[in-house]
């Protein structure tokens, strides 16, 4: 086998020899009602073959109609790439037998894409800006879900016999096509994530799919070849198909660039073919042999009429874009003042949004990024949730906020009464009546506890007396145990300087 | 033989307005001619004769009471169709003739069906036809051949045969077809009776088993021109559901059928095309034809000479573009999901195995044919000389059309190079067979709509007569169709239909 090579070149040694050349077909699933051709709900999860109409099982005698949100989407996503959007184009029938696709074509575009020749650029981490130029994006239609039954793993190999689910059908889809990218050498499996996760990211923001990797809401085949450091003509590429998260993107990338190289290092070629991605090993295995030549027998779909895009259609689209995320974060950094890696790690949080509206409701940027970076964060990780999922609202941090403010409650406290309004027990303030979890402000209490603890560790006393302020600390417990957690720190530690003398 | 059975859909209509007829007894009497003469005709592949009386029934029950429910009927409430078998129906199988959908009951009708449901029309049944509409003598169905009425040893023309017989022999006064490239007009043809195809678009397509998308229209088949108006007033508009229907109803059909039985066609400009006549014309198809033109001319019609030269690539470019589509439209019946499955015999059981294994013993050896010819024409490296040369093609036969149509009002031809011919005669020759939609097929091609009406006898065979006219204007066929009808019932002094020969116990003896 020509291909085949346990051997790996290591990263770094590759990229001293050899310029990768990226590609990137990624399919984004619309998040439209109903389906791309027929009225059949557009709906994850439900129960098999339930959510189809004739259109979407290909029975005799069907016709397809065109969703126009969908088309209206699509647009939109064009317009986000800094696409062209065709005035006129066509769908096409994509000829091939395959048991989930109930007319053993898809219905797609083919010469006459509706958004091409558009860019977008990608931030890297460091700042670095990369521009990727995109080639097309066309709509198209989802095929169904085979599952594989009997074998190992769910493979088809070895199946007794497989299932197929319709319900996916027809779902409507846009396949966004990068052109070739050159040049970005060693940082070629970061730009392979950050593009994705920018498409992700668009899609989103425009609210035009729900953008659920783990759900194939974006699915990625990435395509990737070396040529010599320096050279102009590309080598032959390997095409890794359906790479659906954010890291196997990047993995799939780095694998393929360690790969190609030691098969070229061996003196043999690259075969074209697709490649299967496995999560478990991190690598890739042969797929099918695959030519520029494979016979799809194309031809222009004679059931739907041409669309027609007016300029005025267009630019009622284009009012409708949102600020692109890009430029978005660039302005919340500035408006909230994070530094670099702390505005990094909120995004990387995902929660740039409930930021935001925490801010709008009142609160500072400090105090939003404190609660949502920090216990909210904590909690939906101990609850296995995305922190937008545990239900957390701007108010709700407002209010403890203003509770602390006004040294009702302290932050120990204020951190168990969110864990209470989440329970459903009421908003904070109402939590803190209820509860009586107001911070004991009576001095007479709070000085006998004081005095109580100066009594009980005279050993940390002296340290104190002796200089070392922190051994504060050390009386902190027991005064809080008194109080049942209900002291202020800030005013017990006042009152030990106080008794102390300092 | 009950009288009702001769009666035109109109005449038929109107005695059941009036209640001197009812419905369950033209339903019952059309019922009784089926059990009497398909035995050797043929023309039907199910018979649908209990929900036909219960549609009967329920209009007769809606006159009786009178009223606003009774005012509100369908002019053609009432009267029986039948159906070609490539229009999915719930509750009536649906097979399009072919071994691959034998059983097949649609849980969905098409739309042309929703609208014979909402206006009552009976339907008696599903009609005949070559397997998926491929073939110009009904001798490619799966179920047997249909037999022309006229001679039962002759085919009834096709892919609509069944339609045609059935109407010609009297077992149902109106039926719907379908026209990719002729099997609405020459079935009519040659069995001497109506068959229009309306423009592009005019009828939903939706629920048709498409044979090829960009071609295929549904039509009326009756035995009176001013019966296709009617049945194609009921049977058009947009639909929502298909995508290429024309976005309004073509009004005044009716009218113009009507407006044409007066026989005057003073300022009408008839066109006859160079290219179709003459040679390859049998003399007595060209005899009636001439005759027509007179009879035309006297009532006033302005005859002018058109000529289509790209005409004689029609046939050429129609058989590359509608077995691209067949190619590619029936590759979904594959066993997979409904119809006929079948196992290989031998070897690995994979999907595709049984793909292969379904689809080479569902399929008759025409459709077969065309699929591997529209696989071949639109394969990678033969894609532009041959899909893309016939769609330019089809580009200089739709400015032909609009040249021609600068002359003339409406174009003019035989329907069919020769009368019905004699069953097995062409089976084993592809080509003699596809020739006969030499002048049908240009239509089809151009999306402009046609009408065959009779024209004559040929050796006591029919001759049809060809009308075409531009886009959209269906009413100028429905106009000289009408006079031609008339002014050839006028000369004759009787109508064409009743020249037909009868079908008695002795000829289906004889035959059977």
């Amino acid at each position: 086998m020509a291909n085949y090579t346990d051997e790996l070149v290591d990263f770094d040694v590759a990229l001293e020899k050899y310029d990768p050349v990226l590609g990137f077909e990624v399919h984004v699933e619309l998040n439209t009602k109903t389906k791309m051709f027929s009225d059949a709900p557009n709906a994850f999860g439900d129960a098999p073959n339930t959510n189809v109409t004739p259109v979407d099982l290909g029975l005799p005698g069907v016709l397809p109609t065109v969703n126009k949100t969908a088309v209206e989407y699509s647009i939109l996503i064009g317009l986000a790439l800094n696409c062209q959007i065709a005035e006129k184009c066509g769908f096409a029938r994509k000829n091939y037998f395959y048991p989930d696709t109930p007319k053993n074509f898809q219905t797609s575009q083919y010469d006459d894409p509706i958004a091409h020749d558009g860019y977008l650029d990608i931030e890297l981490e460091d700042g670095e800006v990369f521009r990727v130029e995109i080639e097309r994006a066309h709509m198209e239609e989802d095929a169904g879900k085979l599952t594989h039954m009997g074998g190992a793993a769910g493979r088809i190999q070895g199946a007794d016999y497989s299932l197929v689910d319709y319900n996916r059908a027809g779902v409507p889809l846009v396949e966004i096509v990068t052109k070739p990218i050159v040049g970005a050498g060693k940082r070629a499996p970061e730009l392979a994530r950050a593009y994705v996760a920018a498409i992700r990211e668009i899609v989103k923001n425009l609210g035009v799919s729900d953008a659920k990797m783990e759900r194939g809401n974006v699915r990625c085949d990435a395509n990737v070849s070396l040529m010599p450091k320096g050279a102009e003509k590309f080598g032959t590429r390997t095409e890794t198909k359906n790479v659906n998260s954010l890291r196997a993107v990047e993995h799939a990338v780095r694998f393929e660039i360690e790969r190609h190289a030691a098969v070229l290092e061996s003196g043999q070629s690259i075969l074209q073919e697709t490649r299967h991605w496995h999560e478990d090993t991190r690598s890739t295995t042969s797929g099918r042999p695959k030519s520029d030549a494979d016979d799809y027998r194309y031809f222009p779909e004679p059931d739907l009429v041409p669309i027609v895009t007016t300029a005025e259609w267009i630019e009622e689209l284009r009012a409708r874009l949102p600020e692109p995320p890009s430029e978005r974060r660039k302005r919340l950094k500035a408006e909230w003042g994070y530094a670099d890696k702390e505005f990094r790690d909120v995004v990387n949080a995902g929660v740039l949004d409930e930021i935001e509206a925490t801010i709008a409701a009142g609160a500072s940027a400090a105090v939003a990024r404190k609660w949502w970076m920090g216990e909210i964060a904590r909690l939906a990780k101990a609850a296995d949730k995305e922190i937008a999922a545990l239900g957390v609202t701007p108010q709700t941090i407002v209010e403890l906020d203003s509770l602390i403010n006004a040294k009702k409650i302290n932050d120990k406290i204020a951190r168990q009464v969110l864990e209470y309004v989440l329970a459903g027990e009421g908003t904070p303030s109402e939590i803190v009546e209820k509860r009586s979890l107001a911070v004991v402000n009576d001095e007479g209490a709070l000085g006998k506890a004081v005095d109580d603890a100066i009594a009980a560790m005279p050993d940390v006393v002296e340290k104190i007396k002796g200089g070392k302020l922190q051994a504060i600390g050390a009386l902190m417990g027991p005064v809080m145990k008194a109080t049942r957690g209900q002291a202020d720190a800030g005013r017990v530690r006042e009152i030990v300087m106080e008794k102390l003398g300092l | 033989m009950s009288e009702l059975i001769h009666l035109s859909a109109s005449e038929l209509a109107t005695k059941l307005h009036s209640g001197e007829v009812t419905s369950v007894q033209a339903v019952q009497a059309h019922l009784d001619r089926i059990a009497e003469v398909d035995g050797a005709i043929n023309a039907f592949l199910h018979v649908n004769a209990e929900e036909a009386l219960a549609v009967a029934a329920e209009v007769d029950a809606i006159r009786a009471a009178g009223g606003e429910a009774a005012q509100a009927l369908h002019p053609l409430a009432g009267v029986p169709i039948a159906i070609k078998d490539l229009i999915v129906t719930k509750g009536q199988p649906t097979t399009a003739a072919s071994k691959m959908l034998e059983g097949w009951m649609s849980p969905y009708d098409a739309t042309v069906i929703e609208k014979i449901r909402a206006a009552k029309l009976p339907m008696l049944g599903k009609t005949n036809l070559d397997e998926f509409a491929m073939g110009s003598s009904t001798e490619h169905s799966a179920f047997g051949v249909t037999r022309n009425p006229w001679d039962l040893n002759r085919i009834p023309g096709g892919s609509g045969g069944g339609s045609a017989a059935a109407v010609a022999a009297f077992e149902a006064p109106l039926a719907l077809g379908t026209d990719t490239g002729g099997s609405i007009r020459q079935p009519g043809a040659v069995t001497g009776t109506v068959g229009v195809k309306p423009t592009y678009g005019a009828v939903s397509r939706y629920g048709a088993i498409a044979m090829a998308s960009s071609l295929d229209q549904i039509g009326p088949v009756s035995r009176t021109v001013l019966d296709s108006a009617l049945l194609q007033e009921l049977i058009g508009g947009h639909d929502p559901k298909d995508s290429t229907s024309l976005p309004n109803s073509l009004e005044g059909l009716v009218a113009a059928a009507v407006e044409g039985t007066a026989g005057d066609l003073t300022g009408v400009r008839v066109g006859i095309i160079k290219e179709l006549q003459g040679e390859g014309y049998e003399p007595g198809v060209q005899a009636r034809f001439e005759e027509s033109l007179e009879l035309l001319k006297s009532a006033g019609a302005e005859i002018v000479q058109v000529s289509c030269p790209n005409f004689k690539y029609a046939l050429g470019a129609y058989y590359l573009i509608m077995p691209s589509e067949v190619s590619s439209n029936l590759a979904k019946f594959d066993g997979v999901r409904y119809g006929n499955r079948v196992l290989p015999q031998e070897g690995p059981m994979t999907i595709e195995r049984v793909m292969g294994a379904t689809r080479a013993a569902g399929f008759g050896d025409e459709v077969k044919r065309r699929i591997i010819l529209g696989t071949y024409a639109l394969s990678a490296g033969y894609y532009d000389a041959y899909y893309g040369s016939a769609q330019k093609v089809r580009t200089l036969i739709q400015r032909d059309f609009d040249a021609a149509f600068e002359a003339a009002d409406v174009l003019i031809s035989p329907t069919a190079p020769t009368v019905a011919f004699e069953l097995g005669s062409k089976t084993d020759d592809p080509l003699a067979m596809y020739l006969n939609d030499v002048a049908t097929i240009p239509a089809n091609l151009a999306g402009v709509p046609g009408i065959t009406v009779p024209g004559g006898l040929s050796e006591g065979l029919p001759v049809g007569i060809q009308f075409l006219a531009p886009a959209y204007e269906d009413k100028r066929l429905y106009k000289v169709g009408a006079a031609l009808e008339t002014l050839l019932e006028q000369r004759s002094g009787h109508s064409f239909i009743s020249q037909a020969p009868s079908i008695d116990a002795a000829t289906i003896g004889q035959k059977g």
